[in-house]
């Protein structure tokens, strides 16, 4: 009645052919996923990198009288259409201000167009065949070059695209992260507790922990639309201001660091507590002088990953209007203010093809903060675990 | 009468090219003939060279105390222990004229000639009707439906719950107290129509009720198969067995016939142990 | 006075009245204690307790009567209030002091006391949700009193661009129309592109992760796939539109189809492949908590490893992948920075994913970053489809919750 091994091997050849099938195909989704990501660093570092670099022209700035009243006259004609707008703008008040410059002469590296810089980059540009001569002809010389550019890690948002930088957005997303991480943490923590160490098993504690949970899983959108309309038009706070954007923010973040809280909370062991009880600490001091600090790890990596999260988020953010021009590197927290996610996202609706490289440009920064962050969040789990 | 059985350790091993006859019975047919047999976890070795010889249409009990090697002795006769990554297995495990070990023996075709039944049942989440029937259908015993009804209710009657669950075929199988389960389990095994079943303390999680109708069973089916089961339990071995292997420390102490083992054991750890001194 | 200046005095004064009330308490403490009475706590306890009678009371009349003016305009001048939060706080100052008594069960006082603030601290959260509801509902409210619930829910036009003359006083609006069919159209269709992306390469992922992967692959494939979680969405936005989009384009030209720049299926496989660790992680745990013993009782019938993972193994964790997938089903249908930069900005009502198509959430964020007026019943529409996107999502995570508490009690484990 039984078949012999060499039957069954038979009939096994086809079933043992499709289970190999299921094992390739399912490495190839991990594969498929890990190219994914491959490719989309590789998109953004091409694409972002030459940010970091620009078009600067050596020229000789001949401050005259004319120059003066009119920017241009200090340059040489042909170089005019070259140099950044924003170059040329400066002289006179700068003239203005130091009268006694008036009639000497500077050779200096000048902040060239977006064109020059796009076109020194291979990139798509609008300049004529002449001035592109005129470019070699003096890159040839050594007279134009790219170098690193200051400009964008050192000023703040200008519509025109040489001037523009990430500045304001890196100090707005700080102020912001400052005001999530003062409201966010503490309630967090405590709401952690509470849930953890002194709440009874109850109806009113599920339907707070049914409600974290969910929160959640809220798209963070809502949250914005709650900004707008508690924070904002209800309680008065300043739109575009870091108080009303960082506020948002801590109200998403707080179910990551209740969640993370609780997780660390619960994994000390019952026996250290069991120990403070017994040597006469209240609840409370055992959970201040002895569960906190062996949760503290975990409960600063729940809440630097929540941090990271609420650092990229931008939908709630353009809701209470975070997505202000700002030029200038301002710290209030009253005052408008940009992130660099709403910084990224204003940079990607400006058509001109320099802004694409500022976008990027910027996403390179953002992600380089993010993985930072993250990454310190492992080492910091990595360092302080504990196996009980 | 030490030469007429086959007591089997490392110092008294007789020679392992004969199979060994018994005083009152005929010569057994030989179902899987075991030589030599190593296996490490990791550095450390948990099998040290054991030789049986396994008869088919017997019950085999394999008793000792915990951690002497019997569970894993048993995954090593449908090399359940492969699953294990650290485990290495050396020697001869021989059925049906072919090492088991061999490099081209496909464990999947070895796994459904020697069925397995586990100490906790573990039914599939399917229905009762398809914990039975997936096995024979995919490999390719039944193709047509009234076939496959047939398979399902031959298995269901031969494992004793036919009556029992013939009505709710298509609810599933965790719905079955743990006897039940545990016999769907045994059914489930047969149903693949194997050589030999492996039971690994089929019983330890159930009541005494479950237990007996299980012990029962495996009287019956040994009409059909070669049952190998380990116990903890030297009643059930003095009750089911018709042979019985005492393990220690990963060594087969004693193998003889099970009456013979009980009342007369041939050496002083076996008889320690099943008269309860220690284990 | 400003409010703001007012509020830092408040702050200041409340913090020298705290350190005052703290260096009392327990100077007061001591000399009772170093008088020989037996004390049922320690100087430092008493101390607390008086910061806690001079602050806490202080803190709720000041954050009641704001909240009072807020609500009911002006009619307490913040001076007065000011004052009497104040007066409040020297009286809780007086009673603190006074409360340090030998009797006194200033440690059990604390505690109580700690316990409501934590108790507070977690309401918080309840708040939180009451306040999207809220804020949510009673805006959408008064959309649905400038235009019909059902036009909203079933009608097939979305074009709001006559509604601000109307609130601008000129003309009726009538020319506005509001039916969000072709929006939540526009939402399901770029949800369902991402889904297809999504669930087959993260299910798949889990598969190979959770069965075949050798413990080092698996080390280094988890973190490397949670990468894909942590970036932000706007980036991903600008991926989907200045490099995927085209290729889309692309491909479509070669087998001769017109698509255009905000095509659907570019934010829709961004948005998979966003949701890939969603879906990957949550299934690979759940895989991972499928008991053993059915591993081996399928293996020991003689069924090929493949043959145990698709017909025992997963079909045993099938309510967890399922609800893995609903929760990235309900991020895909929240996304905003994606689909607002990919996707288009025409509501329109087609099949085909190679045409542009707007959504929900794009709306949401075109009614509120215009120059409108709040007034106006487009920026109200935000918060009518607001208010659909909350409750379809909030059903979504409802049902997976239910359904991941059902696959742990089956199998009762514990870390899902």
């Amino acid at each position: 009645m039984s078949h012999t091994f060499d039957e069954i091997s038979q009939q096994l050849k086809r079933r043992h052919r499709k289970s190999a099938r299921l094992k390739w195909v399912s490495m190839g989704a991990l594969g498929l996923a890990g190219l994914f990501l491959v490719l989309f660093f590789a998109d953004m570092l091409s694409k972002g990198l030459p940010a970091f670099q620009q078009a600067y022209i050596n020229t000789e700035i001949r401050y005259s009288e004319e120059a003066s009243r009119d920017g241009r006259q200090a340059f040489d004609e042909d170089l005019i259409p070259l140099i950044s707008r924003t170059e040329v703008r400066v002289i006179p008040l700068q003239l203005r201000n130091n009268p006694e410059l008036i009639g000497t002469s500077e050779q200096r590296w000048m902040l060239a167009n977006s064109e020059v810089d796009q076109y020194l980059k291979g990139h798509r540009n609008r300049l004529s065949d002449q001035e592109k001569a005129e470019i070699e002809e003096r890159v040839a010389a050594g007279q134009v070059d790219l170098r690193f550019n200051k400009t964008f890690f050192g000023s703040g948002d200008s519509k025109i695209a040489e001037n523009a930088g990430i500045l304001s957005a890196v100090v707005g997303t700080v102020m912001t992260m400052i005001v999530t991480l003062l409201i966010a943490f503490p309630i967090g923590v405590m709401t952690a507790i509470y849930l953890e160490e002194f709440a009874p098993d109850n109806r009113f504690t599920q339907a707070i922990e049914i409600n974290i949970n969910n929160l959640a899983a809220i798209p963070s959108i809502l949250f914005g639309l709650l900004g707008l309309a508690i924070f904002i038009n209800f309680f008065g706070v300043p739109r575009s201001s870091p108080l009303a954007g960082g506020m948002t923010l801590a109200l998403m973040t707080l179910p990551v660091i209740i969640i993370s809280t609780r997780t660390a909370l619960r994994s000390v062991p019952d026996s250290i507590r069991h120990a403070a009880f017994g040597v006469g600490c209240s609840r409370w001091q055992v959970v201040r002088d002895h569960v906190l600090p062996l949760a503290m790890p975990g409960i600063m990596t729940g809440s630097i990953i929540g941090l990271a999260q609420a650092m990229g988020e931008t939908a709630p953010l353009i809701i209470v209007g975070m997505v202000a021009f700002i030029p200038d590197v301002g710290a209030s927290f009253t005052n408008a203010a940009t992130v660099m996610p709403a910084q990224i996202f204003t940079w990607s609706g400006e058509p001109e093809q320099a802004f694409v490289e500022k976008t990027a440009g910027g996403i390179l920064v953002l992600l380089t903060i993010l993985i930072s962050l993250n990454a310190f969040a492992v080492v910091l789990r990595k360092k302080f675990e504990r196996r009980w | 009468m030490n030469s007429h059985v086959p007591v089997m350790n490392q110092q008294n091993l007789p020679d392992v090219g004969q199979p060994y006859t018994r005083n009152e019975k005929a010569c057994h047919d030989l179902s899987i003939r075991v030589r030599d047999l190593n296996l490490w976890y990791g550095k450390t070795q948990a099998l040290k060279g054991l030789n049986i010889d396994l008869f088919q249409k017997n019950v085999t009990a394999l008793i000792g105390p915990s951690g002497c090697g019997k569970s894993t002795f048993l995954r090593c006769l449908n090399r359940m222990n492969d699953l294990i990554p650290s485990v290495h297995t050396e020697g001869l495990v021989e059925m049906d004229g072919q090492d088991v070990n061999a490099s081209k023996m496909d464990e999947v075709a070895l796994r459904r000639r020697v069925g397995m039944v586990f100490q906790k049942p573990n039914p599939f989440p399917k229905s009762i009707y398809e914990n039975i029937a997936y096995a024979p259908r995919m490999h390719d015993l039944v193709s047509r439906k009234a076939d496959q009804d047939e398979l399902v209710e031959k298995a269901l009657r031969d494992a004793g719950l036919w009556n029992e669950v013939k009505d709710k075929l298509q609810e599933p199988g965790t719905s079955l107290s743990g006897g039940q389960q545990q016999r769907l389990c045994i059914a489930r095994a047969i149903a693949v129509q194997p050589d030999v079943i492996l039971m690994d303390e089929p019983t330890s999680a159930l009541d005494p009720i479950s237990t007996a109708t299980i012990e029962d069973l495996m009287d019956k089916l040994k009409e059909q198969f070669t049952i190998v089961t380990v116990t903890h339990n030297m009643q059930q071995a003095a009750r089911v067995a018709d042979y019985t292997a005492f393990f220690h420390l990963g060594e087969i102490i004693e193998y003889n016939d099970t009456k013979v083992m009980f009342s007369t054991p041939a050496q002083k750890k076996t008889e320690d142990y099943i008269s309860g001194r220690y284990g | 006075m400003q409010t703001n200046q007012l509020l830092l005095l408040f702050c200041t004064v409340l913090l020298l009245l705290g350190l005052a009330a703290y260096f009392i308490g327990r100077a007061k403490a001591s000399r009772v204690r170093a008088s020989g009475a037996a004390m049922y706590a320690q100087p430092d306890q008493y101390a607390w307790f008086a910061v806690l009678s001079t602050a806490g009371p202080a803190v709720l009349v000041g954050a009641v009567g704001s909240l009072l003016l807020l609500l009911l305009g002006a009619e307490i001048p913040p001076l007065y209030l000011f004052a009497a939060s104040l007066v409040v706080a020297a009286a809780g100052l007086a009673v603190g002091v006074a409360q340090v008594k030998p009797q006194f069960h200033a440690r059990q006082a604390i505690e109580r006391v700690i316990r409501w603030i934590l108790a507070g601290a977690a309401l918080i959260s309840i708040f939180t949700t009451f306040g999207i509801l809220f804020s949510i509902i009673s805006e959408a409210l008064r959309f649905f009193q400038m235009h019909s619930f059902w036009e909203f829910i079933t009608g097939t036009t979305w074009n709001p661009g006559a509604s601000f003359l109307a609130s601008a006083g000129r003309g009726d609006g009538s020319g506005a129309e509001f039916g969000s069919v072709p929006l939540f159209a526009g939402t399901f269709m770029i949800t369902a592109i991402a889904m297809l992306v999504a669930v087959p390469v993260g299910l798949l992922s889990a598969i190979y992760m959770s069965e075949y992967a050798p413990a080092r692959v698996r080390t280094v494939a988890k973190p490397v796939l949670e990468v894909l979680a942590g970036i932000p969405t706007v980036v991903y936005g600008f991926f989907a539109a200045i490099t995927v989009a085209p290729i889309i384009v692309n491909i479509a030209g070669f087998f001769g189809l017109d698509a255009s720049y905000n095509n659907a299926v570019a934010p829709g496989v961004v948005m998979g492949i966003m949701i890939i660790p969603f879906i990957s992680s949550l299934s690979d745990d759940v895989i991972n908590s499928v008991p053993d013993s059915m591993r081996q009782g399928s293996l020991a019938l003689g069924m090929t490893k493949g043959e145990t993972i698709r017909d025992v193994v997963i079909p045993a964790a099938l309510p967890g992948i399922i609800s893995a997938s609903l929760l990235g089903m309900s991020r895909a249908l929240g996304e905003t920075m994606i689909v607002v930069m990919a996707a288009g900005m025409r509501p329109n009502l087609t099949a085909n994913p190679l045409e542009d198509m707007t959504t929900v959430t794009v709306r949401i964020v075109a009614a509120l970053t215009g120059d409108q007026e709040f007034e106006s019943a487009e920026t109200l529409s935000a918060f009518a489809l607001g208010l659909v996107l909350f409750a379809v999502t909030l059903t979504l995570n409802l049902v997976s919750v239910l359904m991941i508490r059902r696959f742990r009690e089956k199998y009762r484990v514990n870390n899902l």
